[in-house]
């Protein structure tokens, strides 16, 4: 178990507090047995999963994370000097919560070519890019090839960069126009260049709640097959989860435990991103969105139960730098990237930047009293240039 | 001394020295000093409650003569965007904060010179008409008044409660060494002077906040510097009800440097509360950190969300406008497991 050399290591210890330290801070006392648990190194369960999530002792639920995160990655911080593009906001699947999406022949909807996003990748080439970020929505007038050329249209383009490109609904789709089985369509991607997916698309594992908000986006199953499918093609992938919208805490929970299942089998996940659902320009715009208390609680209960999931973003575009930073003592430990011009959120609202400088970056995780460390699409740290 | 000793020291609610202070300013853990901090606050209010006011901040004038360099609201007399607050408009505002169940107004301005003694009474007697409280004029304006009406700062003080004031805000202290001052708002009243500005309305039986304006050229030291004068003034008058540290926010025209993040903002703010043991009330800001951080502040040693704000012009000329409705203020106070309680300007219940 990952958390079970933690009670003996005097270093980290000293750097995150002994655990009897941190153990005699806590004011919730079902938290104290989960803290317990944490430091003998036993597997937390779904109970303990709900004391974290509906505690109100939001800096002993952070202790733990932190003690949590540090015996992996000690007072490291990650970052990637990375680029989103979206090649396309033309999508059939009509998300409820989604703000970015457009319908075929409107007036803003596009589709990027494989050259156009050439020269942007190429564009980007000289800021030290790390990582190309390519998702999209569901256009049902592409074919199968095209999501190839975009692949290797990048790695032509820029062939050190890292492609971090389709999301697990993209990958339902494209498998079904390419005639092809999962596996044979993703050894397809990887041999044009697709060298991991992002987590996007998993949004809350509930039947019930796809029902309502997403009816026409693949069910949790077929998510989880999909990255399941990657993972043994040895494509690295990450997962998400949308929260702060319809949600129970116990469908929280209940997503946080499938994937940790789904990570026990496969193996595959790199980094769990819990994204903050933004109201604005959406078809639920009367809900309002989630305070920053329950952010953080939510940051801190991923690290904890994901004990088999090694990085827990905070991703600065939905969470603002301000909160993204304080997460870092939270159990986060990943800052995700530059992005350079990030479109799905701020459709939705987001009032953060755009992107950010690498400097802008290391200097929020320095301030945060962490250490910056730029990392790869595989999450491996870079050497210094 | 040691990290360990400083955390125990603040830990058993010892008084903190300044090497203590330091100590843990510099090393201790974030999470942990937030719950130093929290322990503290516990110690000294009732820690499931969450205080704030409903309030509009009214600014009479912003001609200004004393051209502070991180200040964004003011402007020369004859500039095409000087005003003087007229009677009509004052009015106006008076009764739209009534009508949202305003209890006080934030009375502050520019030192304008053209304002004489009756001019500002006849504002506090009208203000009070409308059955609003008046918690006004930060102690540089007050020293500004001494000088220009020829008065002691007692007498002005005097004149003023006589026409209505009833409390008076914790701002114009900055930084409160006079290095720092020299640097940023030569013009404005030396730490001393805020200080016994303060001391006297104290003794006049006047209750006033205090507040932190960092993260420009100060250094840390100077920061803790200031809260021990905060602390030693407390000590003799007991007359301070709260401490509101708040970071500098750079506005395009005005002095430039890096902004304070949120982790050094709540860092500050538990050390504030750690250090001030004296001192009842720690207000978050999050008129400059937003609604999600003005929340976690809750949690590092904060026990009051300031105002709602009705009207807010000084950090919203530099380009920082967050605003919160009551009921925002109050969902952000229950989703973070505390009861909220309205109060008035110097922390009684409305």
């Amino acid at each position: 178990m990952p958390f079970s050399h933690l009670a003996h290591d005097a270093e980290s210890a000293q750097i995150g507090g002994a655990p009897e330290e941190v153990l005699k801070r806590i004011k919730d006392k079902a938290l104290v047995s989960v803290g317990s648990k944490l430091f003998a190194g036993e597997r937390l369960t779904a109970e303990d999963g709900r004391v974290c999530l509906e505690t109100t002792d939001l800096l002993g639920l952070g202790s733990l994370a932190l003690a949590a995160k540090r015996a992996r990655f000690r007072d490291q911080a990650f970052y990637v000097v990375n680029r989103h593009i979206n090649y396309t906001n033309i999508c059939r699947n009509g998300c409820r919560f989604c703000a970015f999406h457009r319908q075929a022949g409107a007036d803003d909807a596009y589709l990027l070519s494989p050259e156009q996003v050439a020269a942007e990748v190429a564009a980007s080439s000289s800021m030290g890019l790390r990582e190309m970020h390519l998702v999209g929505g569901i256009n049902p007038e592409v074919q199968f090839s095209y999501y190839l050329d975009l692949l290797r249209a990048i790695k032509r383009a820029c062939p050190t960069v890292g492609i971090k490109a389709y999301t697990a609904v993209e990958i339902d789709h494209i498998t079904r126009i390419s005639m092809l089985s999962w596996h044979d369509c993703l050894a397809a991607l990887k041999e044009a260049g697709l060298d991991a997916m992002p987590g996007g698309g998993a949004e809350v594992f509930s039947e019930r709640v796809r029902a309502r908000l997403f009816p026409n986006k693949i069910d949790a199953d077929t998510w989880l097959a999909v990255h399941g499918a990657a993972h043994r093609l040895g494509i690295s992938t990450n997962a998400t989860l949308l929260f702060g919208h319809i949600e129970t805490p116990a469908e929280r929970l209940d997503h946080l435990l499938r994937l940790r299942d789904q990570q026990d089998e496969t193996g595959g996940f790199k980094a769990f991103i819990p994204l903050v659902f933004h109201p604005k320009n959406t078809a639920l715009s009367d809900l309002k969105a989630p305070v920053g208390t329950e952010i953080l609680k939510t940051i801190s209960t991923a690290r904890l139960m994901l004990d088999n999931i090694p990085h827990i973003k905070a991703y600065w575009v939905m969470l603002g730098p301000k909160l993204a930073q304080t997460a870092l003592h939270f159990g986060a430990d990943d800052l995700e990237g530059t992005i350079v011009k990030e479109n799905i959120a701020h459709e939705a609202g987001a009032d953060t930047a755009r992107g950010l400088s690498r400097s802008q970056l290391e200097d929020l995780i320095l301030e945060a009293g962490c250490r910056p460390v730029e990392r790869d699409t595989f999450h491996e740290p870079v050497e210094a240039a | 001394m040691k990290l360990q000793d400083a955390i125990r020291r603040a830990g058993d609610g010892q008084r903190l020295s300044v090497t203590a202070a330091q100590i843990l300013y510099r090393d201790c853990d974030l999470v942990k000093l937030g719950q130093l901090a929290d322990a503290a606050r516990s110690r000294q209010n009732n820690d499931r409650v969450v205080t704030f006011a409903v309030d509009r901040n009214i600014n009479y004038t912003n001609i200004c003569t004393s051209g502070c360099r991180f200040c964004a609201f003011w402007r020369r007399n004859g500039h095409p965007e000087a005003y003087v607050l007229d009677e009509e408009t004052l009015a106006k505002k008076l009764e739209e904060t009534k009508a949202l169940g305003g209890t006080h107004i934030l009375l502050q301005g520019g030192l304008n010179p053209d304002l004489d003694p009756a001019w500002h009474e006849r504002r506090l007697q009208l203000i009070r008409s409308y059955g609003l409280k008046v918690h006004g004029y930060s102690p540089p304006e007050i020293l500004f008044f001494s000088e220009r009406w020829g008065l002691s700062v007692v007498d002005v003080l005097k004149r003023l409660i006589a026409a209505g004031l009833t409390s008076i805000p914790g701002g114009g202290a900055e930084i409160l060494v006079d290095r720092v001052r020299r640097a940023v708002s030569p013009g404005k009243a030396s730490a001393q002077q805020w200080m016994n500005v303060m001391e006297t309305a104290h003794g006049l039986g006047l209750r006033t906040s205090a507040t932190m304006m960092f993260g420009h050229v100060e250094t840390t030291q100077e920061r803790l510097l200031h809260l021990f004068r905060i602390r030693d003034l407390q000590d003799r008058t007991g007359g301070f009800t709260a401490f509101i540290p708040w970071p500098y926010q750079p506005g395009k025209e005005t002095l430039q440097t890096t902004k304070v993040g949120a982790t050094t903002y709540l860092r500050t703010l538990a050390v504030s509360r750690l250090v001030l043991d004296n001192v009842p009330h720690v207000q978050a800001s999050w008129v400059t950190q937003g609604p999600e951080v003005g929340q976690l502040a809750l949690f590092f040693g904060a026990d009051d969300l300031g105002s709602t704000m009705i009207e807010e012009n000084v950090v919203a000329a530099a380009g920082v406008t967050n605003r919160l409705s009551p009921e925002q203020m109050v969902r952000l106070i229950e989703t973070a497991g505390f009861r909220w309680r309205q109060r008035d300007a110097v922390y009684g219940s409305v």
